[in-house]
This record gives structure tokens, sequence and C-alpha cells, in this order.
């Protein structure tokens, strides 16, 4: 397999080793003017994170309240770090982002070893407002910061015998605390029909309200399909496979009964053990009826035509 | 014993510790980003919790010779019932909106609700006959022979929190496995009184 030369970087943009070293250090010194300037106002989480420059405004899809950065940034599903949804915002703070590498590999003209930032850097960061459904029957409205999917995908050249698209999370049990247990077989791995992962709505995640995404949001670079239950939306991809056999997700692994490859947001088809037909979107009081497709049904059915959506759930 | 007085409405208060808990929390909004969540899960858990300590007073008795503590048991018992009203409530109201409709199928199609359902429906009569006018009017023996029922209910209760959980069965079968302990402690009592005193066993 071939593997990608590392990029050029400029010696100016190496950081001194003893000032890595002392980066807490350097953190706290250099948040103090910085507080300074916000006198009066009391610092609160969406701070910490940095912002992310030049993101313009993407393809509005819902005019929807967002649902507030503490809630989307407190509950969150994410096994790595726990099973408690407290867990992940707990257990993920000294989890290290960079460096970071993702390998792409499989049915592709452009395999390699990209670092995050040369994965980055030719796409133009974009905001969007996406609702997620958890298959838990909970959702919630939030402002991505991100690139499509199928740019990426172009880029890299998938052949012509790619019809699916695998991704997996990274496996590190010393840092991702909930590893140690075996509820799932580890890596947490996803997919996509290779049409589906080419959807415009599909895009990569960088952040989210304009930030840097946070760690338990799936830092550095997650999937958003906003039409599909949030578990496919896998978080702190390391890996992305092109293959022509259709790949099986852990949840698919761990309870193929409960949940199929598609999992596409339904609410004719009920989860064995729960109704799939309301939700409770975070923050409100009364339960909502869910929408067939997440509410993106005008933009993604016709890549189900003539399938029975019952049988692929 | 000095101080035993002291000891029912110490536990008394301690038992409504979760419910100020969640009504301080709900009053303050720290209840999280799904507060019907959370209300939900701990009000059950709380109810599977004091059907554990309820059964565990009489082996506490055995155990430690301390046969006040059976004054305790009552008491114990009704806040399960207590927890479970609340837990029932929860789902009825915050999460059906009493939708009888959608309950109705619910009850009849997730295996998980029939099982928490039936342990609920099991604990109204044990609730109603604790009295000491109840206990009176159906003499000891059949009354006792009622309170099994105790049994049948935790072990519905442990089967509506396992079936319910999406992956990490760890919670349920660590309740299941205190359930066990506690019933097999009866199991080797009986078959230990038995032993002892194998004239008195009725033929």
């Amino acid at each position: 397999m071939l593997i990608k030369p590392a990029p050029d970087i400029r010696s100016s943009e190496i950081t001194d080793e003893t000032l890595y070293l002392r980066r807490r250090e350097f953190m706290k010194t250099a948040a103090v003017p910085a507080f300074a300037a916000l006198a009066g106002l009391a610092p609160t989480p969406a701070f910490a994170q940095a912002a992310l420059p030049n993101v313009r405004k993407g393809v509005v899809t819902t005019d929807e309240a967002w649902t507030p950065w503490e809630d989307v940034t407190t509950y969150n599903n994410f096994y790595e770090f726990g099973m408690d949804k407290g867990d992940p915002a707990r257990h993920s703070k000294a989890f290290r982002t960079k460096p970071w590498t993702v390998k792409i590999d499989g049915l592709v003209n452009k395999p390699g070893d990209y670092h995050l930032e040369d994965l980055l850097a030719p796409h133009a960061l974009e905001e969007r407002v996406y609702r997620l459904r958890c298959v838990e029957a909970w959702s919630m409205v939030i402002p991505w910061v991100g690139f499509p999917l199928k740019d990426l995908i172009k880029r890299v050249e998938p052949q012509g015998g790619a019809k699916f698209v695998e991704f997996a999370t990274l496996h590190d049990p010393r840092q991702m605390p909930g590893q140690r247990l075996d509820v799932l077989d580890w890596p947490y791995v996803e997919g996509l029909r290779l049409d589906e992962a080419m959807h415009p709505l599909a895009i990569l995640a960088a952040g989210l309200y304009g930030k840097v995404l946070p760690n338990q949001n799936g830092a550095p670079l997650r999937l958003v399909v906003p039409w599909k239950y949030g578990f496919k939306s896998i978080k702190s991809i390391v890996r992305i496979r092109f293959t022509a056999k259709q790949p099986v997700s852990s949840w698919q692994a761990s309870a193929p009964q409960e949940y199929g490859f598609y999992s596409n947001v339904n609410p004719d088809v009920d989860h064995p053990r729960w109704s799939q037909a309301r939700e409770r979107r975070i923050g409100e009081f009364f339960k909502r009826k869910t929408l067939m497709f997440n509410g993106y049904g005008d933009q993604v059915a016709g890549l189900y035509a003539g399938m029975d959506l019952k049988k692929f759930y | 014993m000095r101080g035993a007085s002291l000891v029912k409405p110490l536990l008394f208060a301690a038992s409504l510790g979760p419910l100020a808990w969640l009504s301080l929390g709900a009053w303050q909004g720290s209840l999280g980003a799904n507060p019907i969540e959370t209300i939900t899960r701990a009000t059950g858990v709380w109810t599977l919790r004091f059907m554990l300590v309820t059964l565990a007073v009489t082996p506490a008795r055995w155990l430690t010779g301390l046969n006040e503590v059976v004054r305790l048991r009552r008491m114990l018992g009704l806040f399960a019932f207590f927890y479970g009203s609340l837990h029932l409530l929860t789902y009825l109201w915050l999460d059906q909106f009493f939708d009888w409709a959608a309950i109705a199928k619910d009850v009849v199609k997730r295996p998980f609700i029939t099982a928490g359902f039936s342990a609920y429906v099991l604990l109204v009569p044990l609730a109603i006959t604790s009295t000491a006018g109840m206990i009176r009017r159906l003499g000891g023996r059949r009354w006792r022979r009622l309170h099994r029922l105790a049994y049948v209910t935790a072990a519905l209760g442990v089967v509506h929190y396992w079936w319910l959980v999406k992956l990490d069965t760890r919670p349920p079968r660590n309740y299941g496995i205190l359930l066990a302990a506690l019933l097999l402690i009866r199991v080797w009592a009986a078959f230990k009184r038995g032993r002892a005193a194998p004239g008195r066993r009725p033929a």
C-alpha cells in the first residue's frame, strides 16, 4: 500500500519541545488577558473551546431553535468514554487530538495516512444546522461546522469497485476508558453505501457552534448523517476504507435483530424494544412526532426508492 | 435497646432523600439535559433498591439477632411502593402524557414494560395489606403467603431493568445477583429449619 509521505512542515510551524511540555502553563498565561478582556462576564464552558476561523454559512436545513451548547456538550452517547451520558464530557478532558492521522485505504486511488491538517486544508468549513435524532428517542438541533464528505471522497478517487465506505473510531483504551469494557467489539465501526456517503447532506464535522469540536462530541473529526440515527454518525475517525462488501457496523454485530445497516430515522419501524414514533427534543417538555428520514425525506428518499425499509431497517 | 426509637424516624427521613434530591434538582434545573429521563431512571432504580433493602431485613435479623429491625420492614416496603408509584406516574404522565391507547400498546407489546407494569401491579396488594388491621383480618399464615409476592415483584423489577438497557447489563446484573443472594439465604434458612426440627414440619 502506498503511504503518503509526510507533508512539508516549515520548522517555524513546529512548536519547540520545551514550550510544548509547558503548554498548560502557557495556556494559563495566555488565558489571563483573554479573560481580562471579558471583565464582568462570567466565563462559560463555551469559551474553553477555540473558535474556528473562516466558517461560512452553509445550506440551511432548519430554522428550529438550536439546542443549548451546555446540553450538546454534556449529554452524549460516546461509549468510548463511558456508558453514562455525562461520562464523555467528564472522561475526555485529557484526550489528545493532536497529532491525528486518518488512514484512507481500500478501493481508492489515493490511499494514505493523512494528517488531519492536510485532510482539512483544501476544504472550506461551513456551518450546517441539522436535527440529530438518537435511536433512544431524543433529539437535538446542532449547528455543526464541517464540509461535505463527498468532497473528500472525490479527492481520494474511489475505484469502480468501491460500493461502500467503512469508518472506524480510534481504539486506544488508555485514553478511552470505555474501551476497557467489552460492551462493544472495539474499535467502533460504521458504514455507508457510497451513494449515501456522496449525498450533499452527509458531512464530516470538525466543529460545532463555530468552535473546535469538543472531545466529547467526537473530536477532532466525525461524521454527521442527519437522516440516520445518531449512532451512524461515527466520532473521532481514524480510518476511512472503501470496500466492495457491505461493512458490518458495531451495533449490527452487537445486536443484529435491533440494529440494521441502514438505520434511517423511521417513525414506522420501531426498535424491537421501544417505539420510534415520537421523540423528546432536548429542552422541550412534550414529545414531538418523529419525521421520516428525520425530516430530510425530500432530499434523501430517492436513495432508497423501491427498497422495503421495514426489511432494510 | 436505647436509641432504637430514633432509628425509624431517621430512616424515614433518609428514605425521602432521593425524592428531595430530585425535587431540588427539578427546582434548580440541575437534572441535566434530559430531566425527565433522569427522574424516570432515579425513581425506577430507587424502587428496586428499596425492594432489595426490604428483602434484606429478615436475613439481617437472622445474621445479627436484632429482632427490632423487623419493625422497619413495612416502612421500607412502603417506600418501594412509593417510589414505584412515582416511577409509574412519571411514565404515564411525562413520557406518555396519559395517552391510554399508546400506554396499552406499550404494556402489551414491549416486554420490558410488561415486566415493569406487572411488578407494580403485584406491589399494590402488598401495600394495601400492610396495615395491622389487614394482617389481623387475613391471619398471619395467609398474610405471609401473600407477601411472598415480594420475591416475584423484585425479580420482575430486575427483569424490567435488564430488558431496558441498551448495552451495559452490569447494573441490572448486580441487582439480580443481590436478589438471588437474598432469596438463597431464605432457601438455606428454610432447609436448616427443616433439619433442626423435622418433627414440627407439617405432614
